[in-house]
């Protein structure tokens, strides 16, 4: 079942672009990127676009379709109507290098920026025992596959420009969470989320938890608790007594 | 000429999967400044793909699981034709760099007692594979990229600076090693997103560039796995072993378009999935060899009842190693009782109710759902063999990971051959990348100290060379599509170098890899150089051809069959053949492959063995070693 697909993608670079027509051969059972990388073996073989393993698993392949971020690998043609035009664009929210890559640099720059886990000092290789129970918490947000769709969707970032230095982002705030619930994990990622990497910004319009194709649940099981816990250690006022008391004993 | 950024390191990495960044751990820690290049963003190597563990024997599950059961069980798998000491050193190490990335923070699935938990895998003796569900391989690669954060950490902390002592290049790709006289004294390449070229200067370079599975029609690689590092070490004099020993994991996805070649996980075979041929029969009955008839049911009754009460019946055919299962769904293929879009049916809704399969299988029915539309609970999963893994690879020195023939040259992972012989097993891939990505590492720090200052230099000339070679195709007006030429190039390696081989189509796919070479030359990329997928290609094509090349010719010169080399006209496997490994060389423009004799085996190694059993893959003469033999 061969059938002709009207596409619009966006082609350009960081200077100046527009979107292009193209009517292109679909067959059955395919999804967009198959159809993307038809466009460059026959009409266009310098478009440029990322991806690797086409199997929803390395998160490279993300973009606009119809405006809405997906990954194109994981996007089917069967989701449309036949006379539908198919709009791809780049994610909004990163500078364009070309056609549909973009500069998602600013991701890697805030990886750097959240202090590495950091198990106990008196455990050997080896040595390490944790519940199962324990670990699936941080388990769930190791599934991230970094295709930065939550970055892309969410509006602190794609609106607010200026706001990219304060805030990590989604992705970055269930890095957080996995480290904050790690069980071996040593360091104080509640108050690191809050007064380094711009928690108390996001106002859980849950956008992010939308876009994941990990269906990891973002706004529910990572940002909420850490929320809750930075209450908790930040504002209650016995909590607040007690670290000082105990920094003085540390004197 | 193009603009070329210039960079001088004293350890450069080609390659950022599990192995790569291993290698760049121990060279930084060793306070050497370090390159890692990646062709893809970082942190989307394939290693990523890998779903069952990682092989290692903690013996968290099973205690009487040790190094030597490791050891046997990887010989048996490469049907004795691994390198020994490869295959001994990875036993010894796996368990601690398995318990390393526990301390980087990886979290694997546990233990009631809190240990690693640890599953059976084909070929595996006793429970042995580390694993965090279905998706261990991105938990490796996340891991090991949030230890090179760490260190960047640390450095920014020491230096001021996150990249004084490991800078990761992404979406870099290399084109071509520079020597000085036989040494390496360099890497040339391109950057994806601006198209400027690129040189490393560097004294000591580590290959862990991953596999070749691109130079195939069906594969579950992705677009990265074009032989890179195989012919990056080819073309600078180096060597490669065992190149005719490509693995065709049996169920990858045939239809529809979007999944070609993904793999389906064999488990959905050991949960009960089911093979059958157009005219509907289980046709796997027919295909039970000799040597195995003892070990599988007879009948589907008896099979069918295996699942439940496994004591007191035999195992399916559908559970033969995957190298017969492989070539009984070809025979089935070519014989014209395939499925629609040339595979075969692969059904688990028949034997099992839909919430069993969503229970059991969760992960492959998410994946088929959402990928391709499929749902396995009711509809049947189109399936044929799928090139997955080269066990043939650069040839180097098992314990430091040195390149023959190359002094400053190392491999790792993938890029390099012998650890797994003729086949490797599953879970013993993750494990290879850890251990040798490591040992290379520590062999590229111990080759630059020793060094002390007298280091390589790269000639103008040769950066000249290298530069013109890469821009030919954008240079070059009015030639052929890049696209077409792989997808003819995949077509002949899939028809006359696949699963099932002979003499004849050897050759015939040798005359025609030939005719390839004129059509390399006459590439045109339009566009500028700027992020330009076909000129990419272009360059990628070279390598995929290098490496049909070399496979072709080993797969001629090998008259038996063995792991993952099927000869049609030599079916069976023999023990002369045993003593050789064929290596690929690349002089004045040819491949040529020869053979080189086998180390062998410690006399402690080998009588970790029972003779009988050794007797089914060595000559009478060498078992005279073994301690039974020599009483004998």
């Amino acid at each position: 079942m061969t059938r002709t697909a009207k596409f619009r993608v966006w082609r350009g670079d960081a200077s100046d672009g527009a979107l292009k027509d193209y009517n292109i051969e679909v067959n059955e059972g395919e999804v967009v990127l198959d159809v993307i990388h038809r466009l460059q073996a026959t009409q266009t073989p310098d478009l440029a676009v990322r991806w690797n393993c086409k199997a929803g698993k390395c998160g490279s392949c993300s973009a606009e379709i119809n405006g809405r971020p997906r990954l194109m690998c994981m996007t089917r043609m069967n989701t449309f109507t036949d006379e539908e035009t198919i709009t791809v664009t780049p994610l909004r929210a990163f500078p364009v290098i070309r056609d549909l890559v973009t500069n998602v640099s600013f991701n890697y720059k805030k990886a750097l920026e959240i202090p590495a886990f950091a198990g106990p000092a008196h455990l050997k290789p080896g040595e390490y025992r944790m519940e199962q129970i324990d670990v699936e918490r941080s388990q769930e947000f190791r599934k991230c596959i970094e295709c930065f769709l939550c970055q892309d969707t969410c509006h602190v970032i794609r609106d607010h420009e200026e706001n990219k230095e304060a805030f990590a982002g989604p992705r970055f705030f269930i890095r957080l969470a996995e480290l904050d619930m790690h069980p071996l994990d040593t360091l104080d990622r509640k108050r690191a989320a809050q007064e380094d990497h711009g928690l108390g910004m996001c106002n859980i319009t849950k956008c992010c938890t939308e876009v994941c194709p990990e269906h990891i649940k973002i706004t529910d099981n990572a940002i909420i608790p850490m929320k809750e816990r930075v209450v908790d250690v930040k504002y209650d006022p016995v909590r607040w007594l007690g670290s000082k008391i105990r920094r003085r004993e540390g004197l | 000429m193009t603009e070329i950024e210039r960079h001088s390191f004293d350890v450069v990495v080609i390659g950022a999967g599990g192995a790569g960044l291993r290698a760049a751990v121990e060279a930084r820690a060793a306070g050497l400044r370090t390159a890692i290049i990646c062709k893809s963003l970082f942190g989307k190597a394939h290693t990523v793909m890998a779903e069952g563990g990682i092989a290692a024997a903690m013996g968290n599950v099973n205690s009487k699981d040790n190094w030597q059961v490791h050891f046997r069980d990887t010989m048996r798998g490469g049907k004795f034709l691994n390198n020994f000491r490869m295959a001994e050193l990875h036993a010894k190490e796996a368990p601690d760099r398995v318990w390393e990335l526990e301390t980087w923070g990886a979290l694997f699935d546990r233990t009631k007692e809190g240990k690693i938990s640890q599953r059976n895998f084909g070929g595996h003796e006793y429970p042995r594979l580390a694993h965090v569900g279905d998706r261990t391989g991105l938990e490796l690669i996340r891991t090991m990229q949030q230890a090179i954060v760490s260190l960047q950490q640390k450095d920014a902390v020491e230096f001021g600076d996150a990249e004084a002592r490991i800078k990761v290049f992404a979406e870099t790709t290399i084109t071509e090693i520079i020597k000085d006289g036989d040494r390496a004294a360099g890497a040339f390449g391109y950057i994806r997103e601006t198209g400027n070229l690129i040189l490393f200067e560097a004294p000591a370079i580590v290959i862990a560039a991953g596999g070749i599975g691109k130079s195939f029609k069906v594969t579950s690689n992705s677009w990265e796995g074009t032989g890179d590092g195989h012919a990056l070490a080819l073309k600078a004099g180096g060597k490669l072993v065992d190149m005719e020993f490509v693995q065709f994991h049996p169920t990858g996805m045939v239809w529809p378009p979007s999944v070609r070649g993904i793999l389906v996980t064999e488990s959905v075979r050991g949960d009960g999935g089911v093979l059958r041929n157009s005219e509907g029969r289980r046709f796997m009955f027919d295909y039970i060899p000799e040597v195995f008839k003892e070990k599988y049911a007879q009948s589907e009754e008896e099979g069918d009842r295996w699942y439940a009460d496994p004591d007191n019946n035999r195992r399916p055919p559908e559970l033969l190693p995957r190298d017969e299962v492989a070539r009984a769904i070809n025979s089935e293929v070519k014989a014209g009782r395939g499925s629609p879009h040339g595979g075969v049916f692969l059904d688990v809704s028949t034997r099992l109710a839909p919430d069993v399969i969503k229970k059991k299988l969760p992960s492959m029915w998410h994946q088929f759902k959402e990928l391709a539309d499929v749902d396995i609970t009711t509809q049947a999963m189109e399936v044929g063999p799928t090139c997955h893994y080269v066990m043939g690879g650069i040839l180097v020195d098992p314990d430091t990971g040195a390149a023959s023939g190359v002094p400053g040259l190392f491999a790792a992972g993938e890029s390099a051959g012998g650890m797994h012989g003729s086949n490797r097993l599953g879970g013993n891939s993750l494990s290879d990348l850890l251990v040798f990505g490591r040992r290379a590492g520590a062999g590229a720090v111990a080759y630059f100290q020793s060094l002390s200052g007298n280091t390589p230099k790269v000639s103008d000339a040769s950066i000249t060379k290298a530069s013109d070679h890469a821009l030919a195709p954008l240079r070059n007006p009015g030639g052929e599509n890049p696209y077409t030429i792989q997808a003819d190039l995949q077509q002949v390696t899939n028809d006359l170098v696949g699963i099932i081989r002979t003499k004849s189509e050897l050759e015939e796919s040798l005359s025609k890899l030939k005719g390839f070479r004129a059509r390399l030359a006459n590439i045109t990329c339009p566009g500028g150089s700027a992020f330009n997928s076909g000129w990419h290609l272009a360059l990628d094509l070279e390598n995929m051809l290098l490496v049909s090349d070399c496979i072709a010719h080993a797969a001629l010169i090998r008259e038996e069959s063995r792991g993952g080399h099927t000869r049609e006209d030599f079916p069976k496997m023999s023990a002369e053949w045993r003593k050789f490994n064929l290596v690929s060389h690349f002089t004045n423009g040819e491949v040529a492959v020869e053979k080189l004799a086998l180390p062998e085996m410690r006399d402690e190694l080998l009588n970790l063995f029972d003779i009988e059993e050794l007797g089914k893959y060595m000559t009478p003469e060498e078992l005279t070693r073994h301690s039974k033999g020599a009483n004998a």
